[in-house]
């Protein structure tokens, strides 16, 4: 009697938000439906989808970036959207895929961490959030098959170890550590083809930032889901750098110089392809 | 066969209380104070990892006496409570006077339903934009629940400190002062000329709810525990 009771204790201490979810709250998980009836592999549901991201470390820490559109077949379905994000103090991550999902997704995942931290009082090593987010992906592997993924990629400043890291995932939760740079999302090849070309090792962060920048715009010139930075607008990439003092989000006007630069040293070169 | 007493319902009440009370009583102070800067909470513990303040969300704080085990499954209720709102509409929904009211109910509950009322005494605090914005709730083991003003003390010797705190509060106070006089409080008096020895930062677990942590910090959550070189710093 006495042994159930600790052993009920036991199971129903949980540090994680999305297992209290589960437990109780099941209808707030993104990925806790399946969809019903008409939508089949052949004809999937138009939503809107976001593209590109970037990510490379440099000396002293990792950057992600990633561009302003989301589109929805043909259609421009938002210029303005954000798909890099801060996941907590010292980790960040960026999404491919069904935007509306994505982006729950990354609630769920900064209240996750954020919830470990509270009950906890410490904070998750970069490992543990890197399987979380791994596992989160799974649980959507339903929705992916009815067309519906969500492919992130997540970065973060290893506290312990001392260095950046980065994590990419597959639809069904697969978790591969990348080295050096890796990209994800429609424009990924040729944002990669671009990184493979200006990356080196030990980039300080203002030369990473305009690698990003200009491997955002070589994606954008060839993929048009991936949007390029538009004067127009004033709409630059979204790009976060994390280090030893934690996750920062770089200055539109930080940015607005990088991309001008690259704009400029284009047009310079006068070339066309 | 044995024979059930009969015992009032006034008289069941009373020892229960009676049995609360007690246990309260046996620990040390926490103290909750509402200044200029934000608000302080400061607690006599000689534990470095054994919390009696905690970070409930991004405004609001928790802080207890009496049993560990009690307070620290109510304070683990609280959190899911405020994330699992906080999710489900908007982060600025949660607010303290909605996670009182549960602790209220859960409190009440417990004192009357359950074998042994919860020897805890809970206060949440929820730091505003400004002073007249915060919001200190004091709930004690029946469920009862109090809006205080200014600051609370909890648990131990409650009305000798509260009388030392009381005479010294003023609004415009920083935390430096403010953390000064929660331990002017907690120092136990001593007979005569003698001046009470202060207590040391490793006996002390000290936390504060920055007003302006988006400005000064670049953060909403305003909750930063202070661990001895900063308490050391702070008292410098």
């Amino acid at each position: 009697m006495q042994e159930s009771t600790a052993n009920q204790v036991a199971a129903n201490a949980t540090s994680s938000f999305t297992e209290h979810l589960q437990r109780d709250r099941p209808g707030l998980l993104p990925f806790s439906r399946s969809l019903q009836g008409g939508a089949s592999v052949a004809a999937p549901v138009q939503v809107p989808h976001a593209t590109t991201i970037v990510a490379m470390s440099y000396g002293g820490g990792v950057l992600m970036a990633g561009d302003r559109r989301a589109t929805m077949g043909n259609v421009i379905a938002s210029r303005h959207i954000e798909k890099v994000f801060p996941a907590d103090h010292f980790s960040v991550l960026g999404i491919a895929g069904t935007a509306g999902i994505a982006i729950d997704l990354t609630r769920l995942f900064q209240v996750e961490l954020e919830h470990y931290e509270k009950i906890e009082g410490t904070q998750l090593s970069l490992e543990g959030k890197a399987n979380r987010l791994g596992a989160m992906i799974r649980g959507n592997l339903p929705m992916a098959l009815q067309g519906l993924a969500v492919v992130p990629l997540f970065a973060g400043f290893d506290t312990s170890a001392g260095v950046g890291r980065l994590f990419s995932y597959d639809v069904t939760g697969g978790r591969y550590e990348e080295h050096e740079h890796h990209t994800v999302g429609s424009g990924s090849v040729f944002a990669r083809g671009a990184l493979k070309k200006l990356w080196r090792p030990n980039l300080t962060a203002a030369q990473a930032l305009s690698v990003a920048v200009e491997s955002l715009y070589d994606a954008a010139d060839d993929d048009s889901a991936t949007g390029g930075p538009d004067t127009v607008r004033q709409l630059w990439p979204v790009v976060y750098t994390v280090d030893r003092t934690g996750a920062r989000r770089v200055p539109e006007a930080e940015l607005a110089a990088a991309s001008r630069s690259v704009i400029e040293a284009r047009t310079i070169a006068g070339r066309e392809a | 066969m044995t024979q059930q007493f009969y015992v009032s319902p006034e008289q069941l009440m009373k020892d229960r209380a009676d049995f609360a009370r007690k246990g309260i009583a046996r620990g040390r102070s926490v103290v909750v104070i509402s200044c200029a800067d934000g608000i302080a909470l400061v607690a006599e513990n000689p534990s470095p990892s054994l919390h009696k303040i905690g970070e409930i969300y991004d405004k609001i704080a928790f802080a207890a006496v009496g049993k560990y085990n009690e307070f620290e499954s109510l304070r683990q209720a609280g959190v899911r409570y405020a994330d699992v709102r906080g999710y489900s509409y908007d982060r600025e929904d949660v607010t303290a006077r909605g996670l009182a009211s549960v602790y209220a109910q859960s409190l009440g509950a417990v004192f009357t339903a359950e074998q042994k009322p919860f020897e805890v005494e809970l206060a949440v605090a929820e730091v505003g934009s400004t002073q007249a914005e915060d919001h200190l709730y004091r709930l004690t083991f029946d469920g009862s629940i109090a809006d205080e003003h200014s600051f609370v003390v909890m648990g131990g010797q409650a009305e000798k400190v509260s009388s030392a705190i009381g005479a010294g509060w003023q609004a415009s106070l920083g935390f430096a002062d403010a953390v000064r006089l929660a331990l002017k409080g907690l120092t136990p008096a001593t007979e005569g000329e003698q001046p009470a020895a202060s207590l040391p930062p490793s006996a002390l677990e000290v936390a504060v709810l920055d007003r302006l942590s988006e400005s000064s910090r670049g953060t909403r959550r305003a909750f930063r525990r202070l661990n001895d070189a900063d308490i050391t710093a702070l008292l410098a």
